[in-house]
């Protein structure tokens, strides 16, 4: 069981701003200009991500979803990371990263949308500059080294005019940095100094297999042999996440090249809804990353060092009922979609022996229906 | 139209036809890059690209690291930016490592996005054997690519065509294979003044007894076999079927309807082969003018064999007039 627990210990040098009792902590390489306000603001973030989650988990288990990949214990790696960006910055998600598309502005519903089965992806990257799910693990990487080579040809690197300039932002995780998709990516940034901060959250479990199954040494220490900087922050610290993510793309917009952040945190619960992580993982593992919370020690230091009061909070829960109630309802409400529907934007225009086949689908469909 | 390179005149390679098309399409359009291994300063294994990184710079015609994945996941990430990438995949054999990138995101992403995505990535394929190559130079991968939604499949088998259907396929904001018969890179034709519509068959031979279907690098050998069938007095048809996906069967069932006679021959392995399909799609569509069975003549159900024994495995005038005189005797 060495593998348990040295998954767990953190590198001596993870960059943290919070600390689990909700200490700030602060660092001369990292400060962070933040107000006690907008440390609240990220404190709604986290609470209502967390609440779409769970209400998504529910929602499954009441068969309104086909399955769910939770992000319980990771909302700071990724609302930190989320609110780093810049509004014309491009982000390239995995298919967990519901922490990440709030502060984007998705719609939750779009996203149960294709957990219930009503789309497969469905929705327009570029109204958020976010780009859809991708289930492949590490295939999105190399979709981002190739939009950030776009970038870089359209000029919108180290101009030093911050509407111009341009980071693309990858997530992947622990299991992906054994992917090839994800080591090309590397090579591609590095070798073209692309404008791309790679996030990994290292969650300790790929389903069912440590992180120890993908690597032997930590993983922000991949970039090295690479060439670009990595480092490893406290993926349940939302400060750290916001800071070092910050700087990160900032270093990309400026023509420095990339980054690796590898996110230290815990996936506290299944891969996704159809697995049983008691089978292989102990549960006394599960206690002590729960001191860890990662909203537990934000409101830990409102309360205690920000003078936030019972109504701050009280203001918050209420958001985050209406926002249930919007998640659950909205989820009941999706449209299955429409049969003919299956042969929309297979192509940009329908060839003709698909046209064929749509006739065909659409002759029997008419034929059982009357 | 200053500045826009015109068409090749008089006899043409296809390797030349296939680099002043390239040309043009990086005149036409500032957003067409060219990607690949080797495809920079050397012009590509096949000199496909020669001059056009001198012409063009290092931002529009640039070499990548040696991963094919990575060219084809980059090319999905340019294009979401705005670009429209042509990939150069060096040999046909090497399309293999960046092939989840071209079923699971190229030819979805479209799709995945409800249309809001478009990925008008062309990927370039040299394939097909007769060129004493070692392995994994000489292989005809199509029909891992027409069996996958949301990709078109070309193949040119003339210089006109090449010149035409790669800049059709550049500026078609669908994905397209481009697969490019190599061992017909150094033939030469005449490149014709307008092109004709790119997914859509084309009968190169009209005949009255016999219909050979054909692509590619066997376009050539199947005219070779209706000049000798027809010193014996065999007046066989020839199609080129250009397009694989979509798959333009409609001059073949028309062309089967007169002659009641069908060979199919691709190089490619024949099981689950391209043939499989179009004969399929034949008898659906005109079994009350069968006379025969059809007949494909294909590569065997064997890795592609060493140099010494490809003239045997690759189908050859011989293979198919054999498949012609069982089918006219049947």
């Amino acid at each position: 069981m060495t593998e348990h627990v040295r998954a767990v210990q953190p590198e001596p040098d993870m960059v943290q701003l919070l600390t689990p009792e909700g200490e700030r902590v602060e660092r001369a390489d990292y400060p962070l200009d933040i107000t006690d306000e907008q440390i609240g603001q990220l404190y709604r973030d986290l609470v209502l991500v967390r609440r779409i989650d769970s209400e998504a988990v529910a929602l499954q288990r009441q068969g309104e979803l086909g399955l769910w990949a939770s992000l319980l214990g990771q909302e700071a790696a990724q609302v930190g990371a989320g609110r780093a960006l810049r509004s014309h910055d491009m982000c390239f998600p995995t298919y967990r990263e519901h922490g990440v598309a709030w502060c984007r502005q998705v719609d939750p519903l779009t996203l149960l949308g294709l957990f219930r089965g009503t789309s497969v992806g469905g929705f327009d990257p570029y109204t958020h500059n976010f780009n859809m799910y991708t289930v492949i693990i590490g295939a999105q990487t190399l979709h981002a080294a190739g939009y950030a080579m776009g970038v870089v040809r359209d000029g919108a690197v180290g101009t030093g005019d911050p509407d111009r300039d341009t980071a693309v932002l990858a997530f992947f995780g622990d299991g992906a940095s054994s992917q090839g998709d994800v080591n090309e990516s590397f090579v591609w940034a590095a070798a073209e100094n692309l404008p791309i901060v790679y996030v990994c959250q290292n969650n300790q479990w790929a389903i069912s297999a440590p992180v120890a199954t993908q690597s032997r040494v930590p993983l922000y220490q991949r970039s090295a042999g690479f060439g670009f900087p990595g480092l490893r922050i406290d993926g349940n610290d939302v400060l750290a996440s916001l800071a070092v993510t910050r700087r990160a793309l900032d270093d990309a917009r400026s023509g420095q090249g990339p980054t690796l952040i590898e996110a230290f945190t815990y996936r506290m619960g299944p891969h996704t809804s159809s697995d049983d992580p008691t089978r292989y993982r102990l549960g006394s593992d599960v206690e002590t990353w729960k001191l860890r919370d990662p909203i537990a020690r934000v409101r830990a230091y409102l309360s205690r060092s920000a003078g936030f009061d019972a109504e701050f909070f009280a203001a918050i829960d209420e958001e985050s009922e209406q926002l249930a109630v919007h998640v659950r309802a909205g989820c009941r409400a999706l449209p299955d979609p429409s049969p003919e529907s299956l042969f929309d934007h297979v192509f940009v225009e329908l060839p003709e022996d698909l046209r064929r086949q749509r006739a065909e689908f659409a002759d029997f469909v008419a034929s059982v229906a009357s | 139209m200053t500045g826009l390179s015109a068409v090749p005149d008089g006899l043409t390679t296809m390797a030349k036809a296939l680099n002043a098309g390239l040309r043009r399409t990086l005149e036409e359009d500032p957003k067409v890059v060219i990607m690949g291994e080797d495809v920079g300063k050397l012009g590509g294994v096949f000199r496909i690209t020669d001059g056009l990184q001198k012409d063009f710079g290092e931002a529009r015609v640039f070499d990548t690291p040696l991963a094919e994945a990575g060219i084809i996941g980059t090319a999905v990430g340019l294009a979401i930016r705005g670009y429209r990438p042509v990939c150069e995949i060096q040999f046909d054999g090497f399309v293999f490592p960046g092939f989840d990138q071209i079923v699971n995101q190229v030819g979805r992403m479209h799709n995945r996005s409800a249309g809001a995505v478009k990925l008008p990535i062309t990927i370039r394929i040299p394939y097909g054997g007769g060129i004493g190559a070692i392995e994994h130079h000489s292989e005809s991968p199509e029909a891992y690519f027409t069996h996958s939604p949301g990709l078109k499949v070309v193949t040119c088998a003339t210089p006109s065509d090449a010149y035409w259907m790669i800049r059709q396929a550049v500026a078609d904001d669908d994905p397209v294979i481009f697969f490019e018969p190599k061992r017909r890179y150094w033939s030469k034709g005449e490149v014709a003044a307008q092109p004709g519509p790119l997914y859509r068959a084309r009968t190169v031979r009209p005949g009255r007894d016999l219909t050979v279907l054909a692509y590619g690098p066997m376009v050539g050998v199947a005219l070779e076999v209706a000049e000798v069938a027809a010193d014996e007095g065999r007046d066989l048809e020839v199609i080129d079927l250009r397009s694989l996906a979509p798959l333009d069967t409609d001059a073949v069932i028309e062309s089967v309807r007169r002659t009641g006679h069908l060979v199919i021959v691709h190089e490619a392995q024949r099981t689950n082969g391209l043939g499989a399909e179009i004969a399929a799609r034949v008898q659906e569509a005109a079994f009350y003018s069968l006379e025969a069975p059809l007949l494909r003549v294909t590569g065997y159900d064997t890795p592609y064999p060493p140099s010494r024994l490809e003239e045997e495995w690759l189908p050859n005038v011989d293979r198919i007039l054999d498949a012609v005189d069982r089918s006219l005797a049947y």
